[in-house]
């Protein structure tokens, strides 16, 4: 395994340490680790199955590891209850590659979903503000009482990405955000990404194949190839590595 | 051999589902009691369930009562015992052929819903979307959808049997001149507690099972949008056989006690 040294500094908010993951036979995850930083945006980028998505579940229980630890704000998520998961889960904000909105409610009920259920972080009669809060930040006040099916592919992943915030997360985990969006659309989500972090200081992990994506957001990246974390490093470092495999990515 | 095989290997997954299905109901026992309770969700879907089935089930309650009239009246005219329409008509509907036939209409209409649902709602990562904003959805969807089925099935089927003793009464007052008052004395001299008590109750076991397929082929579904189409069919598939299995049970015992 090649490492470059990484740019980091700040307090870790997710480690995860020598993590296995397989389904019978298939072995997906061997040994990952990785670490992010408070405020640090970063991309990890892999080929189509190589567990990037596992992994990703793995971080909020949806997966149960085979083996390893995964520490979120200083948490062994593997020791707490159903309760203590569901109370942490408030702080890790989750966009999903297909937007995951309920289809079945509006997009107003979309947002207030996750408030309604946790009354102890917000008081409901501030549903209504922070839902328009919500939207604001990803310009969408208008399609507060709006269908999923009447939104555009965008719009739905701005509403997600709306949704995904609204608990004010300290976390958030972007599976492939920008996944069958054309160009000009994938700009503006990247764009929106950038400006929440600005905005609330989130520490964000980001799946992605999308180069200009990792380009644009990365202050760190990470290369997932074979079930470990190939090599890690910066945008730049990255992207001028004579490594084949690692070039490949680049291309 | 290869056939053998094949049976072995068949009835290996129909245990191994049964399985999970055992496992499925347990979890719901669990939770069903426990705190927090989605009280909105439940009403909401007791709404979808009852109300928007009301319709149906008039209909099929309707036709029911005068199909099974017509086709009895000739028999009964020939062994001149037409006089004991109502009472027979009342306890073969209100015992047997009206929860039966209500149930399996509710199994295609409730059940295969809520597989489709709940089958695109996990295709479509929604029920990983609702864990991950740490709500639970089993209790969300699963809890409430279940208790719902069970809690509106014996309602949709009084209202059923009534509808279908409607028809029947429309028919006996056509073809013999019965008038409805004198039918539905007949009927209420015939019905006795017994009749309605073990009735009803297997209702609720109607509905309990309707609502336990439905959410489990749904919430397990796999295999992408064939996976939906997938969970809604055999939710009625095996929920159809369930009721039966259940009837059989319920009478059985309503036999030994009655």
């Amino acid at each position: 395994m090649k490492k470059n040294n990484s740019h980091t500094s700040g307090k870790a908010v997710l480690e995860i340490n020598d993590l296995y993951k397989g389904f019978g036979e298939l072995k997906v995850l061997n040994g990952f680790n990785l670490v992010l930083y408070e405020g640090e945006n970063l991309v990890m980028m892999g080929k189509s199955g190589s567990g990037k998505s596992v992994m990703i579940k793995c971080m909020v229980r949806l997966l149960e590891p085979d083996s390893g630890n995964i520490k979120i704000l200083g948490k062994d998520i593997s020791t707490l209850s159903h309760q203590e998961m569901d109370k942490l889960r408030t702080e890790i904000g989750f966009l999903f590659q297909g937007s995951a909105l309920y289809d079945s409610m509006t997009v107003r009920e979309n947002l207030e979903f996750p408030l309604r259920r946790h009354t102890d972080k917000f008081d409901l009669k501030d549903t209504d503000e922070l839902v328009m809060e919500a939207l604001k930040n990803v310009g969408l006040e208008h399609t507060v009482d709006l269908m999923p099916e009447e939104l555009s592919g965008g719009m739905q992943r701005r509403i997600a990405l709306a949704r995904a915030l609204i608990l004010k997360p300290k976390i958030i985990l972007y599976d492939e955000p920008t996944t069958g969006l054309d160009p000009i659309t994938s700009k503006e989500i990247i764009e929106l990404m950038k400006t929440i972090q600005d905005k609330y200081n989130t520490s964000s992990l980001i799946i992605t194949h999308d180069v200009d994506c990792a380009r644009v957001i990365s202050n760190r990246m990470i290369l997932l190839l074979d079930g470990i974390n190939y090599v890690e490093g910066t945008f730049q470092e990255l992207s001028s590595s004579e490594d084949p495999k690692t070039k490949a990515f680049f291309k | 051999m290869s056939k053998s095989l094949n049976f072995y290997s068949n009835l290996r997954t129909f245990f191994e589902e049964v399985g999970a299905l055992a496992r499925f109901a347990g979890r719901y026992f669990r939770e069903v009691f426990s705190p927090p309770f989605e009280f909105r969700e439940l009403i909401s879907q007791c709404y979808n369930m009852g109300n928007k089935s009301l319709l149906l089930v008039g209909v099929t309650g309707f036709i029911l009562g005068l199909v099974f009239t017509l086709q009895s009246r000739p028999t009964l005219l020939e062994f001149g015992a037409v006089a004991w329409m109502p009472s027979m008509i009342s306890i073969s509907i209100v015992r047997e052929i009206g929860p039966v036939i209500i149930a399996l209409i509710c199994a295609g209409r409730i059940g295969s819903g809520i597989g489709a649902e709940l089958g695109s709602m996990k295709v479509t990562e929604q029920i990983d979307a609702m864990e991950v904003s740490g709500t639970n959805p089993f209790k969300f969807l699963v809890v409430t959808r279940v208790l719902a089925a069970t809690l509106m099935l014996p309602i949709l089927v009084i209202f059923g049997d009534f509808i279908a003793l409607v028809g029947s009464a429309i028919i006996e007052n056509i073809k013999g001149g019965v008038s409805f008052q004198l039918y539905f004395n007949q009927v209420f001299d015939a019905l006795e507690f017994t009749d309605l008590l073990p009735a009803t109750l297997k209702t609720f076991f109607f509905g309990f099972a309707i609502g336990l397929v439905g959410c489990f082929k749904g919430y397990n579904s796999k295999k992408g949008t064939a996976g939906v189409g997938e969970a809604s069919n055999s939710a009625v598939v095996y929920t159809s056989m369930l009721l039966f299995i259940i009837d059989f049970i319920a009478v059985f015992i309503a036999d030994i006690f009655y």
